[in-house]
Order: structure tokens, then C-alpha cells, then sequence
């Protein structure tokens, strides 16, 4: 059976930065538009990781910013200075 | 060398913030101070196995809530400012707000009664900053669900007495004691019924796809404080789960408590998710993802996921799912159809849908619409037009546990009733279904004591016997402006004078 995890955030201007720095990590994940909002999932893990965002938005970027842009999450997270990740193990 | 001012990572950061800010007592014995943590014979055996994977430490709490703030409020003005109201799909629509104001945001405050209560009752100091954090984000959500609806209150009827709704008004029965349940049970049982079972499995279906329903229906202030409420709930489902694995891991004699618990607590929040079911199908104009489809992305998908997961802990998936996944395809249309006939009774107005609405759930409900829903509709429809609109003047008959009328049918027959009944010390209580009749079972101690809307204006404890009466005195419904059929309804007036048409029956008079 397939384990799917997923993060879902607001459709705004952060956001673009966010999909960009997931697909880009991520290259197996499906990315879903719905109204005002973005879904992501992915089969087992997902990361989002602070040097890949910063590279996409060209200034320091701390991974606890994302809270304020995140709606929902299905996995366990591991989050530290450098990374958040999502995964059924 | 010059040593360089080392800044500390996430994880020593909170370390050094909240578990050192704890203390062993030494003066007074631990069970004296935290008398709440064991009657439920749930086993801790070490608290600093606790993980809080977020590691907010409040400093960083109140950067990113005040940032949180100023955006929504920004938006709120905007919306006001630009009169906002008039920019939404239909009118129609206002009334799943009704019902939002009413059943929602009352939970949201008791949520913070219930954090602030529990993060007081735990000894290990992680849980206590989580819980304590989350309490102030459920006062924020309550708070700014209220202000983002004070807009709608100046121009639409059903908004003005929410909270004192709330506690009277019988269909609201439903939310109310289901937090009630949750917060006169033990601290991990209510984390077990909020935190995991409510939201890290089933909250997502309310403020996800309905959300941004929201949004797609032109209501800017609701999504703005639904997604930023949400934003707080990344934090309280990850609280969730961490409370489950946690509880787990510390003993083996914990697993058949939190079973039981996530069997229960599964049910209860279906039971309260149904009123979101309706909320979906028929309360958005503008569809954006039918309830059966949000079912099986966020409980059969997601849930699936986690109850895989947890499957090495020796828990298995909710007892009563596959009553629920097969509900999916039935609930919201026997929600609106009982709603639409006590309309009388409601802060809120219904309708029957229109022909494209009907066509559209003919399409997302192939197996089930047009062959047992739509025909009620198209009979209600002709009464309603031959000057016969169906009102049901019988109080309907509620389950003793869900407190929802006994209004769903059994699995697999959609025409059979489902009902159960027993007889307990002598009284008879009636259920909606095998779950709520076991729940019952289980603790009849507690639900013996279940304040039934029903039964009380029966009783004689609402302000009088017959229905005008308690709907005017009792729940401060206005007669004739919140209550009743949709069309025709004094919103439904203001929406067209807003958008520039006449009422039908004055051109009518006109002509
Ligand atoms: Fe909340
Ligand atoms: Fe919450
Ligand atoms: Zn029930």
C-alpha cells in the first residue's frame, strides 16, 4: 500500500519559493493547485531544506518561517536548522 | 583566535528554554502536584523521552504569531474597507458561515480551556510549553473567527448570538458536548480525543478543502483566518501524534487504553464532522471538492498512512471505519435533507439545490444521488412551489452519545434507519448506530448524563412546550429573519438588492 506524505500551504508570493525548492528536492513529488492553495505529496518523505530555499529566494532563510505559511502536514517531522522533512518510516 | 559569538541551534536553543526552566520539586511530593496524571492507568515511566519536533521556544512563538496577526488583520480591514460581502459567489453561501460562528468557534475557545487545563496537569515540562502554546493559539483562533464575522453580522442575518447559541440551540448540541466529553475526561485521553483523534486525523477536512471553498467562493476574510488558524495547526497535529507515540512507547499496558480511546474519539469527530459534510456539498455555490472526495484524500489517504504507521506500536485503524468510508457516499445529503426540514428551528436558511448544483452531485455521487437523494428533492421542490414548503413539526428523536437525530441509515442498506436501543438501570436510551450504543456501553456513567435538547424542551426547561417559543425565547433566533426556507428570506432580498436585481415576487407585484 502506498504511504503518502503530504504539506500544504498557502498559494502566495513565499510559496512560488517553497514549490520551487521542494520540486527541485523532491523530484518525485506531485504538486496539486486548489483554490488559495498548494499540495504537495509524496510517497514516504519529503524534505524541504534551508540552503535549497535559499538559493531560490537570494537571502537567509530560517526553516521555522515556514510555519507561517504551512496549513496542514501528514508525517512524522524532523525538523532542525537546516532541514524539515516528513516521513512515514 | 578569535572565537566567534557561537549561536545556539534549534535544538539546545529549546532544550535551554524549556526543559531547564523545569524543575524537580523537593518539597512536595510529585503525585500531590500533578494529581490528574494517573487515574487514567495510563503508565509514564520517563517524560524526558518527550520530543517536540517543532522546538518553538516562545521567543520565536511570538515572532511568528504577531507576523501571523498582521497579515490577517490587514486583510480583515481590506475586506471591510472594500465592502467585501458583496464580492462572494451568492448569499447562500453566508449560511455555512451561520454555522461556522455558531458550532465552530465556540470549540476554538473550548480548545484553549481545554490546553490551559491540561498544561497545568502534565508533570513532564515539554508537554506542558506545547500545550500552553496551543491554548493561546485557540483563544487567537476563537478571537479572529469572531472579528472576521462581525463584518458579515452588520449586513446578514443569524450572526448576533453565537455564543449563547451555542449553548441552547439543538442541533449545536452536537459540537458542544462533544468538547464537553473531551474536556471532562483525563489530560491523555483529552489529548487523545483533541490532539490526535480531531485534529491530526480529521480537523484537515473542515479547514483544508472547505477552506479553500472559502476562497473560491469570493470570502477573503474567512480563508485569510482559516489558513492562518491552520498555519497554528501544523504545530497541534505534530503535538498529536508525538502525544500517541509517546504514550505508546513508555509502556505496553498503555496500548489497549489509547485503542480504545482512538476507537471513540474516531466516531465522535465523524459524528460532528457531518455537519461539514452539508457544510461541502450544499452550503459552497462554488464547488471546489465533494465531501466523499476530501474523505478519501484526507481520512482514507492520510489516515491510511498514519494508522500504517502506528501499526508497529500494535494499534490498528479506528473500529468503526468502515462504517464511516462507507457513510462517505450518503452523509451530506441526509444532513441537508433533516436540516432542510427544521429550517424552522435554525439560525441558518436552507434550500434545494439548484438544477447544475444537483447535476454536479449526480456526477460526484454516481452510485447514490439520483437514486436515493435526488427524488427528495424533486418532491420537496414541487411541494415547496405548490405553497406547501415541507417543515417537520415533530422534534426529532437524538442519539444519547452524538446528540445528532437518528437520522443516518445502516451500511451497506441506504434506505434502512439506524437505531439501536437499550435499557440501562431501568431508563431506555436510544443511539444512532452500533458505535454510539457501545460508547455508551462503556461509560454510561457519563453519558446518563447528556443535557438532549430534545428531551429539555419536552422536560419543560426551554422557555415553553411548543417550538416559536423556544426558538424565539429560548435561542434568540429571530422569527422570520434568521430561521426558515432561503428564498424569499430577507438575506436573500439584500443579496439581490446588492447586486442590483429585484426580488422575484416584487417584479412579480409589479408586473
Ligand atoms: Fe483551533
Ligand atoms: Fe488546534
Ligand atoms: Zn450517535
Amino acid at each position: 500500500m502506498s504511504q503518502l506524505v503530504f504539506i500544504a500551504f498557502q498559494d502566495n508570493d513565499n510559496a512560488r519559493y517553497m514549490v520551487e525548492a521542494i520540486q527541485e528536492d523532491n523530484p518525485e513529488a506531485e504538486v496539486q493547485h486548489q483554490p488559495a492553495m498548494i499540495r504537495i505529496q509524496a510517497e514516504k518523505r519529503l524534505v524541504i531544506n534551508r540552503e535549497t530555499m535559499e538559493e531560490k529566494l537570494g537571502r537567509d532563510w530560517d526553516v521555522q518561517e515556514m510555519l507561517i505559511d504551512v496549513i496542514s502536514i501528514g508525517g512524522n517531522v524532523d525538523e532542525d536548522d537546516d532541514h524539515f522533512i516528513l516521513e512515514w518510516k | 583566535m578569535a572565537v566567534k559569538n557561537k549561536k545556539l541551534n534549534l535544538k539546545d536553543k529549546y532544550q535551554y528554554l524549556t526543559r531547564d526552566m523545569a524543575w524537580e520539586p523537593s518539597y512536595q511530593k510529585k503525585e500531590d502536584i500533578f494529581p490528574d496524571e494517573q487515574f487514567e492507568g495510563i503508565k509514564i515511566t520517563d517524560w524526558s523521552q518527550w520530543e517536540d519536533p517543532f522546538r518553538l521556544t516562545m521567543d520565536a512563538y511570538w515572532k511568528y504569531q504577531a507576523e501571523k496577526e498582521k497579515k490577517l488583520y490587514a486583510i480583515f480591514d481590506a475586506f471591510a474597507q472594500n465592502n467585501g460581502h458583496q464580492n462572494i459567489s451568492d448569499a447562500r453561501y453566508v449560511n455555512a458561515l451561520k454555522l461556522f460562528l455558531t458550532g465552530v468557534s465556540p470549540l476554538e475557545h473550548a480548545a484553549y480551556q481545554g490546553y490551559a487545563k491540561v498544561g497545568r496537569q502534565f508533570s513532564g515540562a515539554g508537554a506542558r510549553v506545547a500545550c500552553q502554546m496551543q491554548a493561546i493559539d485557540e483563544l487567537r483562533h476563537s478571537q479572529t473567527q469572531q472579528h472576521a464575522m462581525s463584518h458579515y453580522n452588520k449586513h446578514f442575518n443569524g450572526l448576533h448570538d453565537a455564543a449563547y447559541m451555542h449553548d441552547r440551540v439543538w442541533f449545536l448540541s452536537v459540537p458542544k458536548s462533544f468538547f464537553d466529553d473531551a474536556r471532562s475526561a483525563g489530560p491523555f485521553e483529552f489529548l487523545t480525543a483533541i490532539s490526535f483523534s480531531f485534529e491530526y486525523v480529521l480537523t484537515n477536512l473542515l479547514f483544508v478543502p472547505f477552506m479553500s471553498g472559502a476562497a473560491y467562493n469570493g470570502d477573503m476574510a474567512t480563508v485569510t483566518f482559516g489558513f492562518s488558524a491552520q498555519s497554528d495547526e501544523a504545530r497541534h497535529m505534530t503535538l498529536g501524534l508525538e502525544v500517541i507515540k509517546f504514550i505508546l512507547e513508555q509502556h505496553e499496558d498503555n496500548v489497549p487504553i489509547v485503542q480504545r480511546w482512538i476507537d471513540k474519539w474516531f466516531w465522535r469527530g465523524f459524528r460532528l464532522l457531518s455537519l461539514v459534510s452539508m457544510m461541502m456539498d450544499y452550503m459552497l455555490p462554488n464547488k471546489v471538492m465533494s465531501w466523499a472526495e476530501a474523505w478519501e484524500v484526507y481520512y482514507e489517504q492520510n489516515g491510511g498512512a498514519l494508522f500504517k504507521d502506528l501499526e508497529r506500536y500494535g494499534i490498528r485503524p479506528p473500529k468503526y471505519q468502515d462504517v464511516a468510508n462507507d457513510a462517505k457516499h450518503h452523509l451530506s445529503h441526509q444532513l441537508w435533507t433533516t436540516f432542510y426540514q427544521y429550517s424552522q428551528a435554525t439560525n441558518f436558511h436552507t434550500w434545494i439545490p439548484e438544477k447544475e448544483e444537483m447535476d454536479w452531485m449526480s456526477e460526484k455521487y454516481p452510485e447514490t444521488f439520483d437514486k436515493y437523494y435526488r427524488p427528495r428533492y424533486e418532491y420537496l421542490a414541487k411541494e415547496a412551489a405548490a405553497g406547501r414548503r415541507f417543515y417537520n413539526n415533530t422534534l426529532p428523536q437524538l442519539c444519547q452519545v452524538c446528540q445528532v437525530p437518528t437520522l443516518f441509515t445502516e451500511m451497506g442498506a441506504p434506505t434502512k434507519l439506524s437505531h439501536r436501543q437499550l435499557v440501562h438501570e431501568g431508563e431506555r436510551y436510544h443511539f444512532c448506530s452500533e458505535a454510539c450504543c457501545d460508547l455508551f456501553k462503556d461509560e454510561p456513567e457519563k453519558y446518563v448524563q447528556a443535557w438532549l435538547p430534545v428531551h429539555q424542551i419536552y422536560q419543560g426547561n426551554c422557555e415553553g412546550a411548543d417550538v416559536e417559543t423556544v426558538v424565539q425565547k429560548y435561542y434568540h433566533i429571530n422569527i422570520g429573519e434568521d430561521n426558515f426556507e432561503y428564498v424569499g428570506s430577507p438575506d436573500h432580498k439584500h443579496w439581490l438588492s446588492i447586486k442590483g436585481q429585484k426580488p422575484a415576487d416584487q417584479s412579480k407585484d409589479a408586473a
